[in-house]
């Protein structure tokens, strides 16, 4: 099989996984899970075959439709897509082992929509990471939006309808009134939307035009959750807990700063960007949000509330990278990118475990939780300590990227809210830790036990490669650079 | 050859089909017979449509009395275009007609319905195909008789009231057309559209033509839904029989369409337009005014086939939006959005009319938990929804691409936004039935879960899947719909 297939075949076996689950249903739901497995494992292996052919420069390309006249309907495999493509596919292998623990210990109904529609999002995340222009991006987004709106609503309760409202409502009308009408305008102004090296937009373009059109990327980009766009992200943590894990910590988020690296470096180019200026404006928007967001969630009492509001804060160090227009930022942008996703699903797992054994939803009922369940808490304290960004974490390395890139471009003001966000962080984090290990349970609180196999396999998991990655940074670090034209 | 006489054979087979569906008078004949001309006519249209890209326009004299003196037949790529989307749709709704119609009107009348479609379809393709001003009026009043009729069949009785509003401002709009063919005809001594051309910049007083070209925009206005002249509309698709909102949503408007933009850009072209009579910016504003207030109207209604209705007069403002750019981008949107806004809103009425079969209406009460009970009519809905948003991957995004890019390029891009701004009222609409759909429990009494008759589900579910396919390869009919803009702008010669 050629590249090309691979890619085209890792695009369609999420969505051939999805049917297959969706034809197996509730009675036969060993079968439907092992399609979800096979699918996941499947996915994997395509990537990684990928991998070798990506880093030494093989670009596959497979157009497949002409959705309007010039433009297809097309995908290409470069190192960004390929890295985010790696990360949502060997973190659905694992989070796939997770949601079957969780859904089945919390006795979740619609489980087969609920998979059919996972594999969907992760085939539409999957398109996204391969797309080849700017149309079959938007069609990727869109479908990953509509996609994860069953998944959102699960409960089908009011709640859950009201935040699919404001999940939807926000991401709909963000891609269709800032990022449809700026890929349109690209489109007009260079006769194509092709990602290319080195950007399209390269002298088409003055000053006040990029700042208007990168405005509308960025702001058009809602699931990247720059303030003011961000509340769809707390909304969906109405969601099941493997839902909020790889969708909203992983797939959907991700594609968010995934496109926003993307459109920085193949769309405008940095070099160009960088000769334009003009960054400040967005390198302020992005500082306030990851201060701001820090700041809600040292208030946030409910674990996934704070969680979410942590994410919004971590995505908007990979929108601030971006606007710094620097090689090392972008390499920095795109570390982040695989070193939070690792790190956030730990989080996230360990919530969803907390939730299973303890039926516990708030920070301040965790008291001495920790003895009942060592390995969740423990894994929990990895991926807050990647967070705040201490070695040996994998967070570590990326803001170790990032912040060298702010002190290369000697701007203080990033390098203050780098510091600034990453006090707030163990702030916010380390407190939890601190009350599961060194605080009594409540009277009446004691014993308990951890959360089914399964689940805590898949944190201890995702945890170690927290660690694995800071201790083995040589691969993504090489298609951090190949991403960035270093 | 035969193929020489498929200008009138379009026409006439439909034509004939309808007196002889009559003699028979049987159901089950006049369907087969009904089946036979549509498809027939799809057969000659995609005939025409691949002859006139391969040799250019087609002319047919009929009686051979040649023009201007003779009713000419004319058929160009915006002609074969839009004959090529009637007969299809025409056919879809026949097929769809068997069970549907068998189920709402029923009993001894049947016959005369699909009597009445045929007659409805040749009016309509000879509005396509004439090159004769007054000629284009007579078929207007052949398929708007017969339209006013099948609008009456509907199952009760606001069915006749709604046909008797849409009889009264339909012949409105038809006596405002022929005023106007009666100025032009005054001022130039002509009624054939090429000859028009020609004669109509020489006419003595140039203030003829500006009146005719208000009492033609008026009436045609009327026909085509243009807001705030679409007043028959809502009643009439709503009380409408089923396969008979099919058929018109995704026809009659649209060929009204046609008739104004022959008329716009090929007697009196894009240039004197812009330049002499204000009539462009008019229609700019009232499509702007159809996109929000139409739209607005959708969310609020209480009956699905209406909110699809006023769902309707708010796309056709994007249409009528992309004419008056009087650019050939924003014909070309306008005509592309002619077809895949076509095939998509038959498509959603005829799953409304699946779903009103099994649960005995569509108001949005009786529609509770649809998603449980009709699982594929749904979930085909939603999709045919989302390309009324314009979501990509279906035809709706690929003519709102078309439409925002040709605003932009045509130096208005405050149209885009309007065009995706008013997209958001698409998402509450098409919400409002998702909510309604799968968060809500069926009602008491509902029936078990179940689809429609196959061939009712299957022949939505194809005008559905064409809707995707429309949208991924999207590329064949903005190409066409380029060609159609270029004809009807190259004047009509």
């Amino acid at each position: 099989m050629s590249d090309a297939a691979f890619a085209l075949a890792a695009v369609a076996v999420p969505f051939a996984g999805a049917a297959l689950v969706a034809l197996a249903g509730e009675r036969r739901r060993d079968l439907r899970e092992a399609a979800t497995f096979a699918s996941a494992v499947m996915l994997f292996f395509l990537v990684v075959a990928l991998g070798p052919q990506v880093l030494s420069g093989g670009r596959p390309a497979v157009p497949l439709f002409d959705m309007v006249p010039g433009v297809a309907l097309a995908l290409q495999v470069e190192p960004l897509g390929w890295l985010f493509a790696a990360v949502a596919s060997s973190l659905w292998v694992v989070s796939s082992a997770y949601s079957i623990g969780y859904m089945r210990a919390n006795g979740e109904g619609r489980q087969t929509r609920f998979y059919a529609c996972f594999a969907g999002a992760i085939g539409a995340a999957i398109g996204i990471a391969f797309s080849a222009n700017l149309v079959t991006l938007f069609f990727f987004y869109e479908l990953l939006t509509l996609v994860t709106y069953p998944l959102v609503t699960h409960h089908g309760t009011d709640e859950a309808r009201r935040a699919g409202r404001v999940y939807l409502g926000i991401l709909l009308a963000t891609s269709i009134l800032f990022l449809l009408p700026a890929i349109v305008v690209t489109w007009i102004l260079t006769g194509t939307t092709d990602f290319r090296p080195g950007g399209i937009l390269g002298g088409r373009i003055d000053a006040a035009t990029a700042g208007v059109l990168l405005a509308l990327f960025m702001f058009g980009i809602g699931k990247a959750a720059l303030m003011p766009f961000h509340r769809w992200l707390p909304a969906a943590m109405v969601a099941p807990t493997p839902v909020s894990a790889l969708l909203h910590a992983v797939a959907v988020v991700k594609a968010g700063v995934f496109c926003v690296i993307k459109v920085i470096v193949y769309v405008f180019g940095i070099d160009t960007l960088a000769s334009l200026g003009g960054s400040a404006p967005f390198t302020a928007i992005a500082a306030f949000t990851l201060v701001a967001a820090s700041v809600v969630a040292l208030r946030a009492d409910n674990l996934k509330r704070r969680l979410a509001y942590s994410t919004v804060s971590q995505l908007a160090y990979v929108s601030l990278a971006c606007s710094l227009f620097t090689p090392a930022a972008i390499m920095g942008a795109t570390l982040h990118l695989v070193a939070h996703a690792f790190g956030k699903i730990t989080l996230f797992f360990a919530a969803g475990s907390i939730y299973t054994a303890a039926h516990k939803t708030e920070v301040s009922q965790l008291d001495g939780i920790g003895r009942a369940m060592p390995w969740t808490m423990a894994a929990f304290g990895v991926g807050a300590l990647s967070m705040i960004g201490l070695p040996p974490m994998a967070g570590f390395v990326s803001k170790w990227y990032i912040l060298s890139g702010a002190m290369a471009a000697r701007d203080w003001v990033v390098v203050a809210a780098l510091a600034a966000s990453t006090l707030l962080n163990a702030a916010y984090f380390l407190p939890i830790v601190y009350r599961a290990f060194f605080v009594a349970p409540a009277p009446g609180d004691s014993g308990g036990h951890e959360a089914p196999a399964p689940m805590v396999l898949a944190q201890v998991a995702t945890a170690g490669a927290c660690v694995a990655i800071f201790l083995f940074p040589g691969l993504a670090i090489a298609f951090a650079k190949a991403v960035a034209g270093g | 050859m035969l193929a020489e006489h498929f200008p009138a054979l379009l026409v006439v087979t439909p034509l004939v089909a309808a007196p002889l569906i009559v003699v028979v008078r049987s159901a089950r004949a006049g369907w087969a017979m009904a089946l036979a001309a549509c498809l027939a006519a799809v057969l000659m249209a995609a005939q025409l449509l691949a002859r006139v890209a391969a040799s250019g326009p087609v002319s047919y004299a009929i009686g051979s009395w040649p023009p201007p003196w003779g009713i000419e037949y004319r058929v160009d790529a915006a002609s074969a275009l839009v004959a090529l989307l009637v007969s299809a749709i025409g056919t879809a709704s026949v097929v769809y007609a068997r069970r549907s119609a068998a189920a709402e009107i029923g009993g001894e009348r049947l016959y005369l319905f699909y009597a009445l479609m045929m007659l409805c379809l040749a009016g309509l393709l000879g509005m396509v195909v004439t090159g004769d001003a007054f000629n284009l009026f007579v078929f207007l009043e052949i398929s708007s008789l017969s339209t006013y009729v099948l609008v009456a069949l509907g199952r009760d009785r606001r069915a006749l009231t709604a046909s008797f509003q849409y009889l009264i401002l339909g012949t409105v709009g038809a006596t405002f057309y022929v005023m106007g063919v009666g100025i032009l005809y005054l001022a130039t001594g002509t009624l054939n559209l090429a000859d028009l051309a020609v004669r109509l910049p020489q006419a003595a007083d140039p203030r003829a033509a500006t009146v005719a070209i208000a009492f033609i925009t008026a009436g045609l206005g009327l026909k085509l839904a243009m807001f705030p002249l679409h007043a028959w509309l809502p009643g009439a698709y709503a009380h409408a029989p089923s396969a008979v909102s099919a058929f018109l949503a995704g026809t009659a408007t649209k060929v009204a369409i046609y008739a104004l933009a022959r008329i716009w850009f090929s007697v009196y072209g894009a240039d004197a337009l812009l330049r002499d009579i204000p009539v462009a910016p008019v229609l700019a504003a009232l499509s702007v005014a159809a996109a929000f207030i139409a739209s607005g109207a959708a969310i609020v209604q209480d009956d699905l086939k209406r909110m699809l209705a006023y769902s309707s007069v708010g796309q056709v403002g994007y249409i009528t939006l992309g004419l008056s750019l009087a650019t050939e981008p924003g014909v070309a949107a306008a005509i592309a959005h002619v077809v895949n806004h076509g095939v998509t809103k038959s498509a959603l009425f005829m799953l409304a009319g699946a779903m009103a079969l099994r649960l005995g209406g569509t108001r949005f009460s009786d529609l509770a938990g649809v998603g449980r009970t009709m699982p594929v009519i749904t979930f085909a809905f939603v999709i045919g929804g989302l390309s009324l948003i314009g979501v990509p991957g279906t035809a709706g995004f690929v003519t709102k691409w078309a439409l925002a890019g040709a605003a932009i390029r045509a130096g208005q891009p405050v149209f885009a936004a309007v065009v995706l701004l008013s997209s958001l009222l698409a998402v509450a609409y098409i919400w409002r039935f998702v909510e309604c759909a799968y968060f809500r429990e069926p009602p008491a009494g509902a029936p078990a879960p179940g689809e429609a008759p196959a061939s009712m589900t299957g022949t939505a579910l194809a005008l559905t899947a064409a809707v995707v396919a429309m949208g991924l390869h999207g590329a064949p009919v903005l190409g066409a719909a380029g060609r159609a803009a270029a004809a009807l702008m190259g004047g009509a010669r």
